[in-house]
C-alpha cells in the first residue's frame, strides 16, 4: 500500500471569512508519532477534522491510510481512532458503559484487544462503575484515549490531548502514547505544549492556518539561523529590558528563569556580552551559548512571519 | 501589609476533602504561582478565596475582607480572569469594557478615559467596535487581563491565563502581568507552563488538598536540587495519590 | 444489529438518569390533563338570571322554575321591564334576562308557537353564546314535553357538538387536544433535543468518524422516545377513560394506528429539526416555538378551527397535530371507525413519507 499513514496537499479551509487552513501540506509515515505544534487558533483542529473525514475541505486533497478523506471516507473510519479536543465521551455514563459502547460501535469488545489497552484500562478499572463525568481531567484523558484504541486503530488521531492537564500527567500520557507507538499504531498528535514536540518522531509548526516549518525536532533546531544564548542575573526583569536594547539583538525572550538571546550568527560572543552587561550594573550575570528548543524556532518563525 | 492571609482554610464535600487546612500568606504586590495536578484542590480553593465558595473550616483574609462574612466586599475589590471565560464575544471591545466598568461600579466618564488609554497602550483603537470574538486569541487575553485590572484591584485571580496561547503572546501577556505587580497590584495566578512558575516570586504546590511546597522558585530548585521548576514540580506532585476527585 | 442495540441501550440509560427530565416527560400529560379536565372548563355554571314577565302565570313560574334548578342558572328575580335589562347587565346584577312577551300564555294556546327573547351580556361572545345555548335548550325541552314549541326570537343557533356531547362536557373536547400535543413535544422535542445535544457534546464527532452507519444513529435516538410515547398513550387514555369520564367509543384498532402514525411523524419531524439544530437551546426553540405553539393555537385544540379566518383555516392544514385531534374526536367521542378517519390517515402517511425523503437527504455522514 502507501508508505504513509496520511498524507495532504494544499489542503484549504474557510470558516465564512475565516481563513482557517492555508495550503496546507503535511505527511505522517507509517508506523511514527507526528506532532502538530501550535497554539488555539492556528488551525490544528480544522485540520483533524477534515482528516477525520468529518468536515470537507474547500481545497486540496488528503488520504488516510490510502484512502481518500472525500470519496472513501467509510473505509477511514474503520481503521482510525480518534480522541478530539474537549472531553468527548458521556458523563453521565460509567467509565465501563463508556467503553464497552465504543468498543461496540467499532465491532469489538473491551476483551478483544485487551492487550493494547491493558496498561490504561488496570488505571481506570477501579473506577469502572463511576460516572465519567465525575472523574478528574487526567482520568478523563485516559478514559478518552482508551475507548479511542479500543478497537486497535492503524492510525490514531489525538487532538490536544493534554491540554489542561498538569505536567504530571502530561508526562504519563506522552509514555503511554510512545508505548501505543511501538505496537505500530501511527500517531498524529497535536498541542500547544513546545515541550512535548521533543517526544515526537517529526513535527509541524502551524501557525495562523500555516505550516511554518516540517522536521524532526533536531532538524528543526539545525535550521534556527542565529547564535542563541541563555542569560541569567539577579534582575531578570532588569536584564530582559537591557537585552532588548542590544544593537546586535535579533529576538530576546524570557524562558523562565533564563532569558534567550539570539543574534546574527557570530556577530557577538560570551564575553563580549557578559562585560556588556556587567558595564550596565548587572550582576551575577551568566551568559552560555545553546542549542535552540523548538519554542525557539517557533518564536523565530512568528517572528519572521510578522517582518515579512 | 498582606494581600491575602489563609489560616487552615479547609473544604469538604461530604467526606471528601478537597482543600485540607492550607495555610499561607501573599504580600502587596507579589506575584503568587499557585500550582498543582488536577484534582488537588486549586480550583477549589480559588473559589473560596474569591467569595464563591464557602470554607468549612478555617479562615481567609483577602484584600483586608473575611471571605465568609464579607464575600460581597472581595468581590468588589478583586479582579478576575479565567481561560475559560474572560470576555464576552458576541460584544465588541469597547462594549465588553463598559459593560465590566459598569459592574465595578466605575462611572462612566471614568471608564471612558481609562478605556481610551488603555485601547492606545494595547494598539486596539482602531479595533475598539470589532466583535471580541474576531481578536486572535493572545489578544482577546491580553485584553481580558486589562479589563480585570480596569478598576483598579487590589488583587487580581488569573486562572490558567495562557492555556492554549501561542509562545510570543504569552511572553506579552506576562510582561503585562509584571507591569500590573509594578503598580502594586497582587497577582495570584494559576499555570500549567512550568517556566511560567519561574516568573513568579513566590509559589506553592498543592497535592491532595494539602500544600506540600511554598517558596520563591529558586529556594525550591535548590533545596530539591532540581535545575528548574518542572523538576520540582515532577518530584513533588508525583507523590500524590489522588487520582480521581 | 449488535450496534444499534447497544446504542439503543445507551440511550435509554441517558433517558432513566435524567431523573428531571423523565419526571417532566410522564407526570406533565397526567397534570394537564387533570388541570384542563377539571379546571379549565368552558362550561359555565351558576350565572345569575333575572326576568321580565309582565303577566306571570303558570308557564312562565315552570319555566323560571326549571332554569333555575339547572346547575347552570341561579334565579335573582324579576326585573320591572325591559327598560331594567341594560343596567342589569352592565351592572353585572344577572349575566341572562329571559324576557316573555305579555301574550306569552295565549299566544301558546292560540297558535301553538310563542317567542321568547334571552338577552345575554355580548362582550363575551364565547360565554354569551354558552349561555344562550342552555337557556334555548333547557327551554326547548320544556316545551316538547307541553308539546308546543318555543322560538327563541334572539337566537344564534346551536352548535352540533350538542349532538355527541349534551352536557357540553369540556373535557371531551381537550383529551385529544393534549394528547396530540403531548406526543409531539416527546417525539419531536426530545428527539431533536438528544441528538443535539451528542453535537453540543462532542460525542457525536466520534460517532461519525467511526464505521457505524449515520442512520443507525437516527434510529437508536428514535426509538426510547418511540416508547415513551407508547408509554404516555396508554396512560393518558386511562387517565381520560377513569379519571375524566372521557371514554373511548369507537374502534381501538383505529385509535391506535392513528395515533402510532402520528407519532412517526413526530419522530420524524423531530430528526428534521436536529438537522439544523447544532446546540440542544436551538433545537428546545425551534422545536417549541416552531411545533407547540401552532399546535396548540391551530389544531383545533383550544380554538374551533372553522371560527378561524381563512388564512389560518389554511395553514392548519399543515399541523398534523390537526389531523390527529381530528380523528381522535372521532373515534372517542363520535365512536367512529376507520372508515370515517381515512383521510386523516392519508394525510398523515403523506406527510411521514414526505418527512422521512427530506430527513434522509438532510441528514449528512458529516459534521456540516
Amino acid at each position: 500500500m502507501t508508505r504513509f499513514a496520511v498524507a495532504a496537499e494544499g489542503i484549504e479551509k474557510h470558516y465564512g471569512k475565516v481563513h482557517a487552513l492555508k495550503e496546507v501540506d503535511l505527511k505522517v509515515e507509517k508506523g511514527e508519532i507526528f506532532g502538530l505544534i501550535g497554539s488555539d487558533g492556528s488551525g490544528k483542529t480544522s485540520l483533524f477534522r477534515i482528516l477525520t473525514t468529518l468536515v470537507l475541505p474547500d481545497g486540496g486533497s488528503a488520504t488516510v491510510g490510502g484512502f481518500d478523506v472525500v470519496t472513501q471516507y467509510r473505509n477511514i473510519r474503520k481503521i482510525i481512532g480518534y480522541m478530539p479536543g474537549r472531553f468527548s465521551l458521556y458523563q453521565d455514563l460509567s467509565v465501563r458503559e463508556n467503553l464497552d459502547f465504543f468498543a461496540t460501535v467499532f465491532n469489538t469488545t473491551i476483551e478483544e484487544n485487551q492487550d493494547l489497552i491493558k496498561e490504561i484500562w488496570v488505571q481506570l478499572e477501579p473506577f469502572s462503575s463511576r460516572r465519567a463525568g465525575n472523574l478528574s481531567g487526567g482520568m478523563k484523558q485516559k478514559l478518552a484515549l482508551c475507548c479511542a484504541l479500543v478497537h486497535r486503530p492503524d492510525i490514531l488521531f489525538l487532538d490536544e490531548p493534554t491540554t489542561g492537564v498538569d505536567p504530571v500527567s502530561r508526562r504519563e500520557f506522552w509514555t503511554m502514547v510512545s508505548r501505543f507507538n511501538r505496537q505500530g499504531i501511527s500517531i498524529l498528535v497535536s498541542t500547544p505544549y513546545m515541550d512535548e514536540a521533543a517526544l515526537c518522531n517529526r513535527i509541524a509548526l502551524i501557525d495562523d492556518g500555516t505550516i511554518l516549518e516540517t522536521g524532526t525536532p533536531s532538524q528543526l533546531s539545525e535550521n534556527y539561523p542565529d547564535d542563541l544564548w541563555s542569560v541569567t542575573g539577579d534582575s531578570l526583569h532588569t536584564l530582559l529590558v537591557l537585552l532588548k536594547s542590544h544593537p546586535s539583538m535579533h529576538s530576546c525572550f524570557s524562558f523562565g528563569s533564563s532569558i534567550h538571546f539570539s543574534t546574527a550568527p557570530g556577530a557577538i560572543n560570551k564575553d563580549v556580552l557578559t562585560r556588556w552587561l556587567e558595564s550596565h550594573d548587572q550582576t551575577n550575570v551568566s551568559v552560555t551559548s545553546i542549542k535552540p528548543t523548538i519554542e525557539d524556532r517557533f518564536l523565530s518563525l512568528s517572528i519572521e512571519r510578522v517582518h515579512r | 501589609m498582606n494581600a491575602i492571609i489563609a489560616s487552615n482554610l479547609t473544604k469538604k464535600f461530604g467526606s471528601f476533602t478537597a482543600v485540607d487546612h492550607i495555610s499561607f500568606d501573599v504580600s502587596e504586590g507579589e506575584i503568587f504561582g499557585f500550582l498543582g495536578a488536577n484534582g488537588a484542590g486549586k480550583t477549589t480553593a480559588m473559589r473560596m478565596l474569591t467569595g464563591l465558595l464557602k470554607p468549612t473550616e478555617g479562615k481567609a483574609l483577602v484584600a483586608g475582607f473575611d471571605i465568609k462574612k464579607q464575600s460581597e466586599k472581595i468581590k468588589a475589590n478583586i479582579g478576575y480572569m479565567s481561560q475559560r471565560f474572560a470576555l464576552y464575544g458576541d460584544l465588541t471591545i469597547s462594549e465588553n469594557i463598559r459593560l465590566f466598568g459598569g459592574i465595578y461600579g466605575m462611572d462612566a466618564k471614568l471608564i471612558a478615559e481609562k478605556r481610551d488609554r488603555l485601547l492606545d497602550e494595547l494598539h486596539l483603537k482602531e479595533e475598539k467596535d470589532s466583535l471580541v470574538s474576531r481578536l486572535p486569541l493572545g489578544w482577546k487575553q491580553k485584553l481580558a487581563f486589562s479589563v480585570s485590572i480596569f478598576h483598579e484591584p487590589k488583587i487580581v485571580f488569573l486562572d490558567e491565563p495562557t492555556g492554549g496561547v501561542d509562545p510570543a503572546a504569552r511572553r506579552r501577556f506576562w510582561e503585562m502581568i509584571y507591569a500590573a505587580s509594578e503598580q502594586g497590584i497582587t497577582v495570584f495566578v494559576t499555570t500549567h507552563y512550568m517556566d511560567e512558575a519561574e516568573y513568579c516570586n513566590r509559589v506553592s504546590i498543592m497535592v491532595d488538598g494539602r500544600i506540600e511546597a511554598l517558596d520563591s522558585p529558586h529556594a525550591l530548585k535548590t533545596r530539591y536540587a532540581a535545575s528548574s521548576m518542572d523538576e520540582v514540580f515532577q518530584m513533588i506532585a508525583r507523590k500524590a495519590t489522588r487520582t480521581a476527585d | 444489529m449488535h450496534t444499534l442495540s447497544a446504542f439503543v441501550r445507551k440511550e435509554f440509560h441517558h433517558i432513566l438518569r435524567d431523573r428531571w427530565t423523565l419526571i417532566i416527560l410522564l407526570v406533565t400529560p397526567i397534570i394537564m390533563l387533570v388541570l384542563i379536565g377539571f379546571a379549565m372548563t368552558t362550561e359555565v355554571k351558576g350565572t345569575t338570571f333575572m326576568v321580565v314577565a309582565p303577566e306571570r302565570d303558570v308557564s312562565t313560574s315552570e319555566l323560571v322554575q326549571i332554569l333555575s334548578q339547572s346547575v347552570y342558572f341561579t334565579f335573582a328575580g324579576y326585573l320591572p321591564d325591559e327598560q331594567a335589562i341594560d343596567s342589569a347587565l352592565r351592572q353585572g346584577m344577572a349575566g341572562l334576562i329571559v324576557v316573555f312577551p305579555s301574550h306569552f300564555a295565549s299566544d301558546r294556546t292560540n297558535t301553538g308557537t310563542s317567542s321568547v327573547a334571552v338577552i345575554t351580556d355580548g362582550s363575551d361572545p364565547n360565554t354569551a353564546k354558552t349561555l344562550t345555548n342552555y337557556a334555548s335548550a333547557i327551554m326547548l325541552g320544556w316545551a316538547q314535553k307541553q308539546n308546543t314549541t318555543i322560538q327563541n326570537t334572539l337566537s344564534i343557533g346551536i352548535e352540533t357538538r350538542l349532538l355527541y356531547n349534551p352536557a357540553m362536557k369540556g373535557a371531551y373536547n381537550f383529551v385529544p387536544g393534549v394528547l396530540g400535543m403531548i406526543l409531539l413535544l416527546i417525539c419531536a422535542m426530545m428527539t431533536s433535543i438528544s441528538i443535539a445535544r451528542e453535537k453540543e457534546s462532542g460525542t457525536m464527532e466520534i460517532l461519525l468518524s467511526s464505521p457505524m452507519q449515520p442512520v443507525v444513529i437516527i434510529l437508536a435516538k428514535t426509538i426510547p422516545y418511540f416508547f415513551l410515547s407508547c408509554l404516555n398513550l396508554v396512560t393518558s387514555l386511562a387517565m381520560s377513560m377513569t379519571v375524566l369520564g372521557v371514554p373511548v367509543r369507537g374502534s381501538w384498532v383505529a385509535l391506535i394506528c392513528v395515533s402510532l402514525l402520528y407519532i412517526f411523524v413526530g419522530l420524524l419531524l423531530g430528526v428534521m429539526i436536529s438537522t439544523i439544530a447544532n446546540s440542544q437551546l436551538v433545537a428546545l426553540l425551534v422545536s417549541g416555538m416552531g411545533l407547540m405553539l401552532p399546535v396548540m393555537l391551530l389544531s383545533g385544540m383550544m380554538f374551533p378551527i372553522e371560527s378561524m379566518p381563512f388564512p389560518l383555516r389554511l395553514i392548519s392544514h399543515i399541523i398534523p397535530a390537526r389531523w390527529y385531534v381530528s380523528a381522535m374526536r372521532k373515534v372517542m367521542i363520535k365512536g367512529l371507525g376507520f372508515g370515517s378517519i381515512l383521510t386523516e390517515l392519508t394525510v398523515l402517511a403523506c406527510m411521514s413519507a414526505v418527512l422521512l425523503v427530506i430527513s434522509l437527504k438532510k441528514f449528512k455522514p458529516r459534521l456540516e
